[in-house]
C-alpha cells in the first residue's frame, strides 16, 4: 500500500461510503427505527384473527427480506470478484461483511417467526417449506462464514477460495428451496397453515410493512459499511506488519555481510 | 534430451487418477476395513433408538439407509484428501501439472465408485436387518446412482475447499452437509416410493437429484483447479 | 545465454513471514548452481517458488519464460523438484509410483526400467513405498524426479540421508544434466560435495540471494 493510500494517522483511506453520507444515512436509519417502532406497535391496528401476536411480522419479514438480499449481495460480490477484469479487494471484503449480515438477519427471520408461531400455530417450529429452506440457508452461509475465519496462505488465494465457496453455496439455495418445497407438498398435506391465518395486508399495516423493510435496508447499508471499515483496518494491520517483517528480515541479512 | 510429451485428454487424466486412488483403497482397505463397519453399526445402531418394532424401522428405512451413506462420505472425502497429505503428496501432484478438472474427476470417481459398494452392503443391511420390501429395483439402482454422484462431486469438491485448512475434520462436516441436504431429502423420497411405495412417483426426485449431480459435477471440473492451487 | 529462471525482488510469503524478501536471481540455460546459506535463510522457499509452488507476493518471477505470477501451472510441466519428502504414496510400490508421475506428466512412453536402473532401484522396485529403507527413498524421489525429464531440475538438500550409492548416482545425474539440455539449481550444506559439481555458487540470507561466487572453472 502507498503512502498515498494512507491518511495522517497511517490509516488506510478505503471507504465503502463516503462518511457524510454514511452520517446521512446513520441517522435516516435511526428515525425509521423509532417510527417502526411507534408504528409497529400502536399505529397499526390489532389484526382481527391473529391478535397482537401478527405484530411480529412488522419485523420478521423485514429480517427474512434483508437475509437474501445480502446473501445476494455475497454471491455477486464474489463473482465480481473471481472475474479478472473487476477482480478487486473491495469485492472479498463486501462478501464477506454482506453474508455475516445476512446470517445475523437470517438467524434474527428465523427466531422471530418462531416467537411468532407459538401464539398463531401453537408450535415453536413447523416443517413448513419456507422455514426449512430458510434454516438450511442459514447453516449454508454459517459455513461460508466459518471458512472466511480461517486464513490462507495466500490473501489472493483466501479470497478466491472465498469467492468460490461462496457461489457454489448460494447455487444450492434454488435447489434447496425446490426440493424443500416439493417435499411438502408432494408428501404431506399443509396442517399448521390455515388460509384464513393469512392476514390480508392493506392500509397501515401495509405501511408500517414498509417502513419496517426501509428502516432494516437502511440499518443493513449502515452496519454492511461499518464491517468493511473494519476488514480495512484489519487488512491495513497487515500489511504494515508485513512490512515491518521484511525490513527487519533484510537487517538480518546485512547484518552477516557486514 | 528432453523426451517428447504426448497431449493427454481429460479422460486419460482423470482415469490415471482414480486409478491411483482405488489401487491405494484396495491395498490400505481404509473403505473396506473402516468406513464400510461404521455405515453399517450407525444401521444397527438406529434399530437401537427406534423400536425395533418392524413397523417403525421399515417405514424410516429410506432416511436412515441415507444418513448412513452421508456420514460415510464424510469419512470417505477426508480419507480422499488424507491421502494426498502423506510425503507431500499434494507437490507432487500439482507439480505433475495435472489438470484440476481431470483430478476432480479422478477423485470424485474413486469416491462414487466406494460409496456404491458402501450402498450395495447397506441396502442388503436395511433390506435384511429393517424388513424392507423392493417395489421398484430400477428406481432404487437410477436414485443410488444419481445421488451417489451428486455426494462424490460435492464431498470432493468441499474435500479440496477444506484440505490443508486447520480445523478441516470440524470444518467439512459444517460446509457439506447443508449443501447436500437436497440429495438426503430427493434421494430418501425416491426410496421411499421405489421400496414400499409407488415407484412411478420417484421421478420427480430423481430429476432434482440429476439436476444436483449435473451442477456440482460441473462446478467441480471449473473450480478445482482453482481450489487446489490454493489449498496450503 | 538464455535465462532459465530469473527474478528480480522477489517477495515470497510463508503465511506472514517473508521467507523471501526481495530476492534477484538469474540462472541460464546448462548452468548448476549450487545455493548455499544459513538455515532459515529462504533456500527452500527459493526452490518451491522456482518450481512453481508458490506465488510470488511482489516483484518479478519468470522461470522457463512463464510469469509465475500469472501462471505457475504451465511452467511445472518442464521443472522437477527433488525436496526434502518423496511425493510418493506410502501403498503404491516404488515401480507404480515412478509410473504414476510419469503417465500423470504426461510421459507415457517414459522408460520407468531404465530410471529405475539409473538410481539403482531395480531390486527394489517391487517394493511399498512404507517398506523402503530411508536411503531407498531419497533414490525413489530422484527417480521421480527424472522420469519426467525436465528440463530444470531442482535439488533440495539432496544429499541429506543419502547412502553412498545414492552419492554416486547423484554426482553423475548432476553432472550429465549439461550435456542433456538441463539445468539444475542445487541446495546442500554439504559443499564439500556439491561444490565440484556446480558451476557456480549463490549464497542466500535473510531471504536475499546476496552473494553471487564467481563461476567455477569447469
Amino acid at each position: 500500500m502507498s503512502e498515498a493510500e494512507r491518511d495522517d494517522a497511517g490509516l488506510p483511506r478505503d471507504e465503502l461510503l463516503a462518511p457524510m453520507l454514511r452520517r446521512v444515512i446513520g441517522v435516516v436509519t435511526i428515525v425509521s427505527l423509532v417510527a417502526l417502532v411507534l408504528f409497529g406497535l400502536w399505529g397499526a391496528p390489532t389484526d382481527e384473527v391473529q391478535g397482537d401476536a401478527q405484530r411480529v411480522m412488522y419485523l420478521h419479514v423485514p429480517s427474512a427480506w434483508l437475509a437474501y438480499l445480502a446473501f445476494f449481495v455475497t454471491a455477486a460480490a464474489s463473482a465480481l470478484f473471481l472475474w479478472r477484469r473487476t477482480r478487486a479487494e473491495v469485492w472479498d471484503r463486501l462478501a464477506g461483511a454482506s453474508a455475516e449480515l445476512g446470517v445475523m438477519f437470517t438467524g434474527l427471520a428465523l427466531v422471530l417467526g418462531s416467537i411468532w408461531g407459538r401464539p398463531v400455530w401453537g408450535v415453536w417450529w413447523a416443517w413448513d417449506a419456507r422455514l426449512v429452506s430458510t434454516a438450511l440457508l442459514f447453516f449454508l452461509f454459517l459455513g461460508y462464514c466459518a471458512l472466511r475465519r480461517i486464513p490462507a496462505a495466500d490473501p489472493v488465494g483466501g479470497a478466491k477460495r472465498n469467492a468460490i465457496a461462496a457461489l457454489i453455496a448460494f447455487v444450492d439455495v434454488p435447489i434447496v428451496h425446490f426440493s424443500v418445497e416439493w417435499w411438502r407438498t408432494l408428501h404431506q398435506q399443509a396442517t399448521v397453515f390455515n388460509p384464513q391465518l393469512n392476514p390480508q395486508i392493506h392500509g397501515v399495516m401495509g405501511l408500517t410493512l414498509w417502513l419496517g423493510t426501509i428502516a432494516f435496508t437502511l440499518l443493513y447499508v449502515y452496519l454492511l459499511d461499518r464491517r468493511y471499515r473494519l476488514a480495512v483496518l484489519e487488512d491495513g494491520r497487515a500489511d504494515r506488519e508485513l512490512e515491518r517483517a521484511i525490513a527487519e528480515r533484510i537487517s538480518t541479512s546485512r547484518g552477516v555481510v557486514a | 534430451m528432453t523426451g517428447e510429451r504426448t497431449e493427454v485428454s481429460i479422460w486419460r487424466e482423470a482415469a490415471l487418477v482414480a486409478g491411483k486412488d482405488l489401487r491405494i483403497e484396495a491395498r490400505a482397505r481404509v473403505a473396506l476395513g473402516q468406513i464400510l463397519p461404521f455405515g453399517l453399526i450407525v444401521i444397527l445402531l438406529f434399530a437401537f433408538a427406534l423400536d425395533p418394532d418392524r413397523g417403525v424401522l421399515t417405514r424410516v428405512a429410506p432416511g436412515l439407509f441415507w444418513i448412513a451413506v452421508l456420514l460415510a462420505t464424510l469419512l470417505a472425502v477426508g480419507r480422499a484428501f488424507a491421502i494426498e497429505t502423506h510425503h507431500g503428496a499434494r507437490d507432487g501432484l500439482r507439480m505433475t501439472g495435472l489438470d484440476g478438472g481431470a483430478i476432480f474427476l479422478g477423485k470424485a470417481t474413486a469416491i462414487a465408485v466406494q460409496l456404491a459398494a458402501l450402498e450395495v452392503v447397506l441396502g442388503v443391511g436395511v433390506i435384511v436387518l429393517y424388513g424392507v420390501d423392493v417395489n421398484g429395483i430400477g428406481v432404487v439402482v437410477l436414485t443410488a446412482v444419481a445421488a451417489t454422484v451428486g455426494l462424490a462431486a460435492t464431498g470432493t469438491l468441499y474435500g479440496v475447499l477444506a484440505a490443508g485448512l486447520r480445523l478441516r475434520e470440524t470444518l467439512l462436516p459444517l460446509l457439506l452437509l447443508p449443501v447436500i441436504a437436497p440429495v438426503m431429502l430427493g434421494a430418501t423420497r425416491a426410496f421411499e416410493d421405489g421400496l414400499g411405495g409407488v415407484p412411478g412417483d420417484a421421478w420427480p426426485w430423481l430429476g432434482i437429484l440429476t439436476v444436483f449431480a449435473v451442477i456440482y459435477t460441473t462446478i467441480g471440473v471449473m473450480a478445482f483447479g482453482a481450489l487446489w492451487e490454493e489449498a496450503a | 545465454m538464455s535465462l532459465v529462471v530469473r527474478l528480480r525482488s522477489v517477495v515470497c510469503l510463508l503465511g506472514r513471514f517473508p521467507a523471501l524478501a526481495g530476492a534477484d536471481l538469474d540462472v541460464g540455460a546448462g548452468e548448476i548452481v549450487l545455493v548455499t546459506g544459513p538455515n532459515g535463510a529462504g533456500k527452500t522457499t527459493l526452490l518451491r517458488l522456482l518450481a512453481g509452488l508458490l506465488a510470488p507476493h511482489s516483484g518479478t518471477a519468470e522461470v522457463m519464460g512463464c510469469d509465475l505470477a500469472v501462471d505457475r501451472v504451465a511452467a511445472r510441466r518442464a521443472i522437477a523438484l527433488v525436496g526434502h519428502e518423496t511425493y510418493c504414496y506410502d501403498d503404491l510400490t516404488a515401480r507404480e509410483n515412478v509410473k504414476f508421475f510419469a503417465r500423470a506428466a504426461g510421459r507415457r512412453d517414459a522408460d520407468i526400467d531404465a530410471v529405475m536402473d539409473t538410481v539403482a532401484l531395480s531390486e527394489s522396485a517391487h517394493l511399498v513405498h512404507r517398506g523402503l529403507s530411508a536411503g531407498q527413498r531419497r533414490r525413489l524421489a530422484l527417480a521421480v524426479a527424472l522420469v519426467r525429464e525436465p528440463q530444470l531440475l531442482l535439488l533440495d538438500e539432496p544429499h541429506a540421508g543419502l547412502d553412498a550409492m545414492g552419492r554416486e548416482v547423484l554426482a553423475g545425474v548432476v553432472r550429465r544434466a549439461p550435456s542433456e539440455g538441463r539445468t539444475v539449481v542445487m541446495v546442500s550444506h554439504e559443499v564439500d560435495i556439491a561444490r565440484p559439481l556446480a558451476t557456480r555458487e549463490v549464497r542466500v540470507d535473510g531471504g536475499l540471494i546476496e552473494t553471487v561466487v564467481p563461476r567455477v572453472a569447469s
